[in-house]
């Protein structure tokens, strides 16, 4: 098969020595198996995530994710725009949409590009990770690419909010998407079946300003997954990741609960059931150690 | 912003509906609202708020202003867009919801020790410095919004969680001297300057 080439938005989350490092890690090691090019888009910027509305207002924040696109096209013209982080690709994604259908905004939009010599169309398509995975992908195809299966690993799937709400993936319900699932089970482990939290917010942000609202509701996502029977917890999310690993600890003692449930990425799973190395997958970057994974990467 | 805020008070006088139609982000899409309230119920934080997006939307109609305007409500929103989805007549809720938080924000209205509103401020202004986020610094500036002696207080609460990201490679003590960043930070620092500029000019269109 041919490489298939994309233009990347990594996002800051993902560079190194920042908080979803170890998921870029993974996405690598993926995308080497699958034969995928990510062209990382030059200068790319913040795309100011779900909490710079506030001080940025509409016009500053569009112009931002709108910098991302305009160097995109320069760089990487003719190709559609791949993002891991779900903030970034809601940002980027909602911004394309309100250039295209309103022409007044399009036309302030390109002035201020105009500051720093660059111009805007909007003409690519925005996509999530995932939206590559099953749609150029395919979850037959990306089973067979699979060397060591994830056996007798029970896997609880946490899509969360922003890669299932507003835009999610094609031809999934808002209340019970069912891809990452699917995705667990393509690797060989075993999805939960009823898991009510799947869709439930982490805060986001919040977690950072209302940290005990917040971790009222991790509580509850960590909590669902235990009672059925999970031993990892799955998400595409940086922010759910870290929100729901993180805080475990702080939990424990405000809820008297002995939670440790490892949380990592499709990614990593995929990275291991291909038969990537500890490192490669970013099990490294486990603050609570997947260990069950890590002992089939030694395999 | 204070003379926005009686700029604003002037123009529109009776009629806040119309103050939010020609300055909120989205705020033409309020009247739509039919009160069936599936907003408020779907909201993950709905208890937390004083006024769920619904009794706001009412409130609006309602000519509430300085209600509605230094409420601590919206500055709850979690961006999770449960709300986006599942209104009946499509109300975008969430960007009304950001939008009517950065438009008590612009007028000074916004209630001044509200955690999100503080955390959203220094959001913008840490990745405005080098075109992307320094979690680092974020991180930092985020104990100490509440004075030195809470600051304290909650890094050493968040301690053992730090270690953790630093001895995992997801947090960087070099990102304290500076770290990632655009290369044409100056080119983008203008293009946000020239848009602010823009959206300004707008606002003092319709209110003068």
């Amino acid at each position: 098969m041919a490489k298939k080439e994309y233009s990347f938005y990594p996002g800051c989350s993902s560079q190194k020595g920042a908080s979803a490092s170890n998921y870029q890690t993974s996405v690598d090691a993926m995308c080497d198996t699958l034969d995928i090019q990510l062209n990382e888009i030059p200068d790319w910027n913040c795309c100011s995530a779900s909490i710079g509305y506030a001080e940025g207002g509409e016009l500053p924040r569009i112009a931002l994710t709108a910098r991302n696109l305009a160097l995109s096209e320069q760089a990487n013209p003719g190709q559609d725009v791949v993002a891991t982080c779900a903030a970034c690709w809601l940002s980027t994604r909602e911004s394309k949409d309100r250039l295209l259908e309103d022409s007044q905004l399009m036309k302030e939009t390109n002035e201020a590009l105009a500051q720093a010599g660059l111009k805007v169309q909007a003409n690519q398509k925005i996509r999530h990770m995932v939206e590559v995975l099953i749609e150029d992908f395919g979850y037959d195809e990306l089973g067979a690419k699979v060397t060591k299966p994830l056996e007798g690993i029970k896997i609880a799937g946490y899509v969360g909010c922003q890669t299932n709400r507003p835009f999610g993936i094609d031809g999934e319900s808002f209340e019970n998407p069912m891809y990452l699932d699917k995705l667990v089970e393509t690797m060989g482990g075993e999805p939960l079946e009823a898991y009510d939290k799947k869709v439930q917010c982490c805060g986001g942000a919040l977690a950072f300003s209302e940290p005990e609202k917040s971790q009222a509701m991790i509580k509850d996502i960590i909590e669902s997954a235990y009672d059925h029977g999970a031993e990892m917890i799955v998400t595409p999310c940086p922010v759910c990741q870290m929100n729901t690993e993180v805080y475990q600890e702080h939990i424990n003692k405000k809820y008297n609960t002995k939670f440790n449930m490892p949380v990592v990425y499709y990614s990593t799973l995929m990275s291991v059931a291909y038969g990537k190395g500890y490192k490669e997958s970013g099990l490294d970057g486990q603050i609570i150690r997947a260990k069950k994974l890590e002992e089939i990467s030694k395999r | 912003m204070a003379d926005l805020n009686v700029a604003a008070i002037e123009k529109y006088r009776n009629n806040f509906l119309k103050e939010v139609e020609a300055n909120v982000e989205e705020g033409e899409w309020v009247k739509m609202c039919m009160q069936c309230g599936v907003c408020s119920g779907s909201c993950p934080l709905g208890s937390a708020w004083d006024h769920p997006p619904q009794e706001l939307f009412m409130m609006i109609r309602a000519g509430k202003r300085e209600e509605v305007l230094t409420s601590d409500s919206m500055w709850m929103c979690t961006s999770c867009y449960n709300c986006v989805v599942r209104c009946p007549r499509g109300l975008p809720i969430t960007h009304i919801m950001h939008g009517l938080a950065s438009y008590a924000l612009r007028l000074g209205l916004a209630p001044k020790n509200q955690p999100t509103r503080k955390f959203a401020v220094l959001f913008w202004e840490n990745l405005v410095k080098t075109g992307r986020v320094n979690e680092l610094k974020l991180g930092l500036n985020l104990y100490f919004m509440n004075g030195f002696i809470e600051g304290i207080k909650t890094a050493l609460g968040m301690q053992k969680i730090g270690l953790g990201m630093w001895k995992t490679k997801r947090m960087s003590p070099m990102e304290f001297f500076g770290g990632h960043g655009c290369k044409d930070a100056k080119g983008l620092q203008a293009i946000l300057k020239k848009a602010r500029e823009i959206e300004d000019a707008k606002r003092q269109k319709f209110n003068s």
